[in-house]
């Protein structure tokens, strides 16, 4: 059976391009070296439930042609006074661009899902500036790993195997076998403890207490791991030391790191809920170190202080090149999310959140956000694009995206595409699509074509480029 | 019922990632992002065991889910539930004019729902997004 090698995983930020996919008359069959969500991308993607397209008559979604479809969207966005594009995290670069064309033509607000995951990241950076690098640097070079307020077991599987402390890089090398020891150790200490337990009567299944010690081979001349987190996730068993903080209080946390290397003293006994001693061991860890990185993810943006979290987070890594060289890198989910961002930089000078509704590109976000355009009511059509926003919007703003007419381009049947009032069922780019998607540290990746997609799906490309036709030859009418 | 005051964190598990491959209508789906995970301390305080359904409740509303009990605790008095069309029901839209809702460390309340239903996908678009 034909084996098609190096192919680029659309799933997550990391773009995993090393994944073997096995392919029999046009259906995958097996694949290799895929985390889970990444296999079951490619061994349910068959599994689509519509392949016309949809339009919304008498209140039912109901199969039409590929060009009635077409027609009824450019009706809808041409005749809509604000209308609302939103998604393109999950597609690919080829797309956005046609996408940020048809924005431009439709005076449209163009949005990704940056909004949602690391919008604060990029208005930090645009204040403090970054200090970053490929992942390739860090693979063989960094031996302080740091993730803080991120879960790469959950939502980037092969992260720390491909890019970090599992990797052997040229100058540092795996630290698996430490993990696999480690682990060995956690399992006999826990029988011990439930022995003890049962022994002195007391539940056997009782939560362990949290302890701040740190391990002396946090204080060896290796590769370490940290995880900074508020819950002990499965991540952390792959670190070699994981830190505890309260929700809500990664600020205080990151200024006291701050403080500490900067030689300053904490006047108060612990921060965040970390004993300064602790924090005191940390930052000498960090300091020493000879290439540190800081991951972080939604655990900084999403919690309170957002944005000034990330300000913070970048000024320590500012600090700690006084002391050593240290970089920092957001975890990005969705596979081109980033693209998304470099695409709409380089086309209309914004990253996300871009209003064309006065003819040129304007950027505010708050203002030209998606979720606070829909909680103001202003919008009066949507357009969404590989993206589920009734299932991850809050409420409100789900609310008022489905109360007006709504395009949906998705393969995948979602609560957004139930909910639609145009449903089109695009090839997955990736599978059965080729385009281009950028990995989170910026290197645009070559995503293939491995199997053909079932007629009439096009690619969302083609579908965005028809649809830009159609309101352009409807603009051309005489009214 | 015994009530218990919380905060409230949406997160992203692996068992949501695979499920959303399968199928944002598939079991698997509502089976994985279904759910509120739970400290098992926390789980004593308001008469609970695994798989029994409990209601959670914030400012911006309220939502019947599966109790999980946490593999990642000691975390008193804060539970998870995964990204999706539940949590959203019970997010906080405000975005502090940053674009981004605050969808992390939410003040909500969580008590006993032994008796309500867990709505299924298509019966919560049904009750929440009726078109007009």
């Amino acid at each position: 059976m034909p084996v098609v090698s190096k192919v680029t995983c659309p799933v997550c930020g990391s773009l995993c391009d090393d994944i073997e996919v096995v392919v029999k008359n046009n259906v995958i069959t097996d694949v290799k070296n895929a985390c889970a969500v990444g296999a079951a991308k490619f061994l349910d993607y068959s599994n689509r439930k519509n392949v016309k397209p949809l339009v919304r008559k008498n209140g039912k979604l109901v199969e039409v042609s590929l060009s009635e479809a077409v027609r009824k969207s450019a009706k809808i966005l041409a005749d809509a006074v604000y209308p609302i594009m939103y998604g393109w995290s999950s597609t690919s670069c080829e797309a956005i661009r046609v996408g940020l064309e048809l924005a431009e033509e439709v005076g449209a607000v163009i949005d990704n899902t940056t909004t949602v995951c690391h919008g604060p990241s990029i208005l930090s950076v645009k204040d403090v500036g970054i200090a970053s690098s490929t992942l390739g640097q860090l693979r063989h070079r960094a031996d302080l790993i740091i993730y803080w307020g991120c879960n790469p077991w959950s939502a980037h599987p092969r992260h720390v195997e491909r890019y970090t402390a599992f990797s052997d890089g040229r100058f540092q090398k795996s630290t698996w076998r430490a993990y696999i020891s480690r682990l060995g150790g956690a399992l006999s200490k826990k029988r011990l403890r439930r022995a003890i337990n049962l022994i002195l009567r007391r539940d056997a299944f009782a939560t362990p207490e949290v302890t701040h010690e740190i391990p002396y081979t946090m204080f060896q001349k290796k590769r370490k791991m940290v995880l900074i987190d508020i819950r002990r996730t499965h991540s952390a068993d792959a670190a070699d030391y994981f830190l505890q903080v309260e929700p809500n209080k990664d600020y205080e946390l990151l200024q006291a790191f701050r403080m500490l290397v900067a030689d300053e003293e904490l006047e108060v006994d612990q921060v965040a809920g970390v004993p300064v001693k602790t924090l005191e061991e940390i930052a000498d860890v960090m300091i020493g170190c000879e290439l540190g990185i800081i991951f972080f993810g939604q655990g900084l943006t999403m919690t309170e202080g957002k944005l000034r979290n990330i300000d913070s987070a970048i000024s320590l890594v500012r600090d700690l090149n006084q002391r050593t060289k240290f970089l920092i890198m957001p975890m990005r989910g969705h596979f081109n999310v980033t693209g998304a961002n470099v695409v709409s930089t380089w086309q209309t000078g914004y990253p996300f959140a871009v209003d064309f509704s006065q003819g040129f590109p304007r950027y505010n976000p708050g203002e030209t956000s998606v979720i606070d355009i829909l909680c103001r009511e202003e919008t009066d059509a949507g357009l969404v694009i590989a993206s589920d926003p009734v299932a991850h919007f809050p409420k409100k703003a789900a609310q008022n995206l489905v109360r007006k007419p709504l395009i949906v381009i998705d393969p995948q049947t979602t609560p957004t595409s139930l909910m639609a009032d145009v449903v089109f069922s695009p090839a997955y780019v990736g599978i059965e699509a080729e385009g281009t998607a950028y990995r989170m540290d910026h290197v645009p990746l070559p995503l293939k074509k491995i199997v053909n997609p079932p007629s009439p799906c096009l690619s969302e490309a083609e579908i965005l480029r028809r649809i830009l036709q159609e309101v352009r030859r409807l603009r051309s009418k005489p009214n | 019922m015994p009530k218990l005051k919380v905060l409230l964190q949406t997160v992203r598990t692996i068992d949501q990632g695979t499920g959303k491959e399968h199928g944002k209508l598939s079991e698997e789906y509502q089976e994985s992002v279904a759910i509120c995970q739970v400290d098992p301390e926390d789980m004593k305080l308001i008469g609970m065991r695994e798989d029994g359904n409990v209601r959670i409740t914030t400012n911006f509303g309220s939502v019947v889910l599966r109790l999980v009990k946490s593999q990642a605790a000691p975390h008193s008095k804060i539970v998870f539930i995964p990204y999706g069309p539940w949590a959203s029901l019970i997010m906080n839209p405000e975005t502090h004019g940053t674009g981004m809702p605050s969808l992390k460390g939410i003040p909500a309340e969580i008590e006993p729902a032994l008796k309500e239903k867990v709505l299924s996908v298509p019966d919560l678009l049904k009750e929440y997004y009726k078109r007009e």
